[in-house]
């Protein structure tokens, strides 16, 4: 039995004061002086540059490998030399096979379509511990990804491998240095003490400390308060489940756990055997060279191997043949045995054996189940090798998933021996590593195999992208005067018409019907002239069940239309929630509920408006009123939109003169609310202005003179193309102040938007307190987009300030012609009154959705000076020129 | 100096060559004597910097703190300039116009500052 001075790590906290002679002092500064120097000269260096060095470095680690195999077992008398010879090569070869292609120098990957770049930056100077175990294997590794990633390194070794590793430095560093790396870029401690590790693990030129180890070296990096990569101790559990192919994991089982005499942390520590194939698996290890251990010896190797009080493997075992400890504990095993299996019943600390053997000591769990079976594993996995790696040998995928569910490892290794397995490259394609993070089961901050990207920051650098936007219209949109002709041509077994009273009795419903084709069964739904009730719709949605609908005809304003979009989302999809569809959302593209696309039942939803101002028949919104819970919902769906729309004027040729004015309005704060969104588009723009331009035209002729034709037509079809507009742009802040003023004072949704509107204006056209994100618009343009409307007006003006007051006088004028009171005062609403109302106003309004399309992000405050203002109200009547003609 | 009036002065200049930055300074250091208090290191034709040109550079930032004389460096390319933020140089040092002019220098299209004057 070889043994050594320290075998396993120390346990190494940072000394609570750190107290060095100003010679040692100097001489560390001097080291981070060096190696800042030479990571600030590394940052000039191309990729090209770093690949012409790796690559020689790679080789010079590949020439010396056998040589530095032998320091490393001359010094810490643990391990294979055979074995450490081979690490050194994966550490090399492997390592510098994945590394090669890989972009480590300025922009290292790019993804344009996402306007992403991201861009390598050196961290500068690392200070970075290493093991016993892997002593040079880990030096190269280490060297090769810091030139790889520019940065410097001050190695720290383990005491008891300070020479074999000191040499793996300075080969790695000369040759680095002959092909032009920095001076100083490696540079290793002369002598180790914790006091100088405490220093640098605490210096402020140090910037990441790469910790492999114990968990003492582990905990003492992550307690330094630096950014620490710190990856330790493990305790492998494998499931030999009874599907495997047996010899294979036998085989595997015992290269692993006897590669360099289970010194790699990811080798296998208990294998736990399904009952059916435990005999045989021991048989298998037995014929191929394991001893197997019976209660005694199991008894004598735990008692002897493990510390009682510590429960880690004495020092005195780590890395050392199965025969050496054979023979140090007392047992007769035959002189060419490769491995100790000590069959245990239980895990934990009354059951020894059941910790990390860094040894070729291997337990045995035999398991009746597979729920047995795993439960073992997991106790195993959570008695100090969380987050590390585990195996299993199995042929059932099945028995796989769960495995890989229920264990906590940073490697799961499948079929395959753990500690080879682990390293990644040689039997999976992992990427190769001689750092294996536990993740914050580990207490470490990766759980990944550590690799070159966690040697640097790594920048996004983020373009300014532009969100794909939409312009979606029903698919049949017809107008002018009979346009409800087109009903012959939509064919149908049964159709309903869903409308009000009012309408009916104006033999509205009868027109309609007499343009039905004639083989249409035909029903007549008749709702209340109000916005529509949970319990309607769903009176509604029973009568299309009963006459197994394939048409439903809306005829009226927006609230029938409103009331048969929900009908119809509720026949078509009956499972539909449609108090979870209301939920709030900030993006359309980004909502988290979905509208249903399974259909059980399919109707056409041919919308027939008898209003010219809220241009439901096009719009993709409905608003049901929950009387039961006293709120409103509001559904917003591409899906609600009705497939065809009859924009035919006859139907709103006897509307009343305030309606006439209340819609018309309406449809005006839709067109300029759309005209300024933030989702804005010349798509949308085109009809935003267009309907603007019609109802300045219109509207007041509309207003005077209910019967003409044009007029009526003309402001039918604008409520129409205001609704294209903000079915694509939205609204804003204008409807937000409406819909609580109107709710909370029973003020039409029209007039409460025209008692807004100039203020609005206004308001919008000034520089914003704060400006609402906006990634498709450059710049603030709400005034400016107030201006080109005013010129489309024919307003005048020779500023955009000038222009926005114009069309605000402009605007006021309208209102005036309409007779809309001039303010909210106006309407007998005392100032005590309104006052009183005001938190409540101001708080519905906030929550309102419809201001998040805004140009300008309103504050409370705001939203509170906005309601006093159309309190207020507009200033005295003023006349221009330009209006009087436009009207007259 | 005349009650209170500063009398302009000229500061030295010195133009560092790019491929032989640690003998240039050396052959700086002896300008110390001639210097008024000032000396710019005309740093337009210097891409890359070693550590060993760091060192030389520290050294003579402290002989310079010892003369009292304030070393300026100009046409100090962004690259370099990192170099000498990261190795805590640059603070030592006043800068004057980077980039487009020391580039247009690099590339023969303007005349470089003679070394002294």
């Amino acid at each position: 039995m070889v043994t050594t001075e320290v075998m396993h790590e120390p346990i190494e906290v940072p000394p609570a004061t750190i107290s060095l002679s100003p010679e040692r002092m100097a001489y560390l500064e001097g080291l981070i002086a060096q190696a800042r120097s030479a990571a600030a000269v590394f940052t000039q260096f191309t990729q090209e540059d770093v690949d012409r060095i790796v690559k020689p470095m790679v080789l010079a680690g590949l020439q010396q490998a056998q040589y530095l195999a032998r320091l490393a077992i001359e010094e810490t008398r643990l391990g294979v030399l055979e074995d450490k010879a081979l690490k050194n090569m994966v550490a090399t070869e492997f390592v510098y096979n994945y590394v090669k292609d890989k972009r480590t120098v300025g922009a290292i990957r790019e993804f344009p379509e996402r306007g992403l770049v991201e861009v390598a930056e050196p961290i500068g100077v690392i200070f970075s511990l290493t093991p016993i175990t892997n002593p040079t294997a880990t030096v190269l590794f280490k060297c090769i990804m810091a030139i790889k990633t520019r940065n410097a390194v001050i190695f720290s070794p383990h005491p008891s491998a300070w020479h074999c590793c000191h040499e793996a430095v300075r080969i790695m560093y000369e040759t680095a240095v002959k092909h032009g790396a920095p001076e100083g870029v490696f540079t290793c401690l002369e002598s180790h003490n914790l006091q100088d590790n405490a220093y640098l693990m605490g210096h402020k030129d140090v910037g990441l400390i790469d910790a492999t180890g114990g968990p003492g070296v582990v905990k003492a990096a992550y307690s330094s308060g630096k950014p620490a990569l710190g990856v330790g101790a493990g305790n492998t559990p494998v499931y030999l489940e009874k599907t495997a192919d047996l010899n294979m994991a036998v085989v595997d089982i015992i290269t692993s756990k006897t590669f360099d005499n289970g010194t790699i942390c990811a080798s296998e520590q208990t294998v736990v055997i399904d009952d059916e194939i435990y005999d045989l698996v021991l048989k298998k290890f037995a014929d191929l060279g394991a001893h197997v251990c019976n209660d005694k010896e199991t008894e004598l190797l735990g008692r002897t191997m493990i510390d009682s009080e510590t429960g880690f493997l004495q020092p005195i075992a780590v890395g050392q043949k199965a025969t050496d400890i054979a023979r140090l504990v007392g047992l007769s095993v035959k002189p060419d045995t490769k491995l100790l299996i000590a069959p245990i019943r239980g895990v934990g600390r009354e059951h020894p054996l059941s910790a990390e053997k860094l040894c070729p000591v291997l337990s045995v769990y035999r398991a009746k189940s597979v729920d047995e079976a795993l439960k073992a594993c997991i106790d195993v996995n959570h008695a100090g090798g969380l987050g590390h790696t585990a195996v299993v040998f199995s042929r059932n995928d099945d028995v796989i998933r769960q495995f890989s569910e229920v264990m906590n490892a940073g490697r799961i290794i499948v079929n395959s021996p753990g500690s080879i397995g682990a390293f990644g490259g040689v039997y999976n394609d992992m990427v190769p590593t001689f750092s294996f993070g536990c993740g914050t089961g580990g207490g470490n901050s990766t759980m990944d195999n550590v690799n070159v990207y966690h040697y640097l920051n790594i920048k996004r650098v983020a373009r300014r992208t532009q969100a794909h936007m939409w312009f979606r219209v029903p698919n049949q949109i017809y107008f002018n005067l009979n346009a409800v002709e087109n009903l012959r041509d939509l064919e149908s077994r049964s159709t309903i018409i869903i409308t009000n009273p009012a309408l009916e009795q104006f033999g509205h419903v009868d027109i309609v019907r007499r343009h039905l084709p004639p083989q249409t069964l035909v029903h007549v739904s008749v709702i209340p002239d109000a916005e529509p009730e949970v319990k309607v719709v769903m009176q509604g949605v029973e009568a299309l069940n009963l006459y197994k609908v394939d048409q439903i005809i809306a005829l009226g304003g927006g609230s029938v239309i409103d009331a048969a979009k929900i009908m119809k989302l509720k026949y078509e999809s009956p499972e539909a929630d449609l108090e979870e569809l209301a939920a709030p959302f900030m993006d359309l593209r980004k909502r988290v509920v979905k509208y249903p696309t399974a259909k059980i039942n399919r109707a056409r939803l041919v919308a027939i408006s008898t209003t010219s101002g809220t241009g439901s028949e096009v719009t993709p919104f409905a608003v049901l009123t929950d009387k039961e819970r006293g709120r409103k919902v509001t559904l917003v769906d591409y899906s609600l939109s009705p497939d065809v729309a009859i924009v035919d004027p006859q139907f709103v040729m006897s509307m009343p003169r305030g309606l006439t004015a209340d819609t018309g309005i309406d449809c005006l704060t839709h067109a300029l609310e759309a005209a300024v969104s933030i989702y804005a588009s010349p798509y949308t723009d085109s009809n935003a202005m267009q309907a603007i331009r019609l109802v300045f035209r219109y509207l007041p002729v509309a207003f005077e003179h209910p019967g003409d034709e044009e007029a009526r037509s003309m402001m039918h079809n604008a409520a129409c193309i205001a609704a294209i507009a903000f079915s694509n742009a939205a609204v804003g802040v204008n409807h937000a102040l409406a819909h609580a003023f109107g709710a909370r004072f029973g003020v039409s949704h029209g007039r409460a938007n025209a008692l807004m509107l100039p203020h609005v204006i206004a308001f919008n056209a000034s520089v914003p307190t704060k400006f609402m994100p906006s990634p498709n618009q450059r710049g603030y343009i709400a005034h400016k987009k107030y201006a080109t409307i005013a010129d489309l007006l024919g307003l005048g003006g020779a500023t955009v300030e000038e222009k926005v007051k114009r069309l605000v006088v402009a605007t006021e004028q309208l209102l005036d012609q309409l007779k809309i009171p001039r303010s909210i005062a106006e309407l007998g609403i005392s100032k005590e009154e309104f006052e009183r109302a005001m938190p409540d106003l101001a708080r519905i309004a906030f929550d309102d959705p419809s201001w998040r399309s805004n140009p300008r992000m309103p504050l409370v405050s705001e939203l509170v000076e906005l309601f006093w203002s159309a309190y207020r109200g507009r200033g005295p009547a003023q006349t221009t020129g330009a209006s009087q003609q436009r009207t007259a | 100096m005349r009650d209170g009036v500063r009398m302009t002065t000229i500061p030295e200049w010195f133009k560092v060559d790019g491929e032989r930055i640690v003998q240039s300074l050396h052959e700086a250091d002896e300008k110390f004597a001639r210097a008024p208090g000032e000396m710019v290191l005309d740093f337009s034709s210097v891409c890359r910097v070693d550590p060993g040109a760091l060192r030389a550079l520290e050294e003579f930032a402290s002989k310079a703190d010892a003369s009292a004389i304030k070393i300026g460096l100009r046409g100090v390319n962004i690259r370099v300039y990192k170099v000498l933020k990261l190795a805590r140089l640059a603070s030592r040092f006043s800068f004057t116009n980077c980039d487009a002019e020391s580039a247009a220098v690099i590339e023969g299209s303007s005349h470089a500052e003679p070394s002294t004057r």
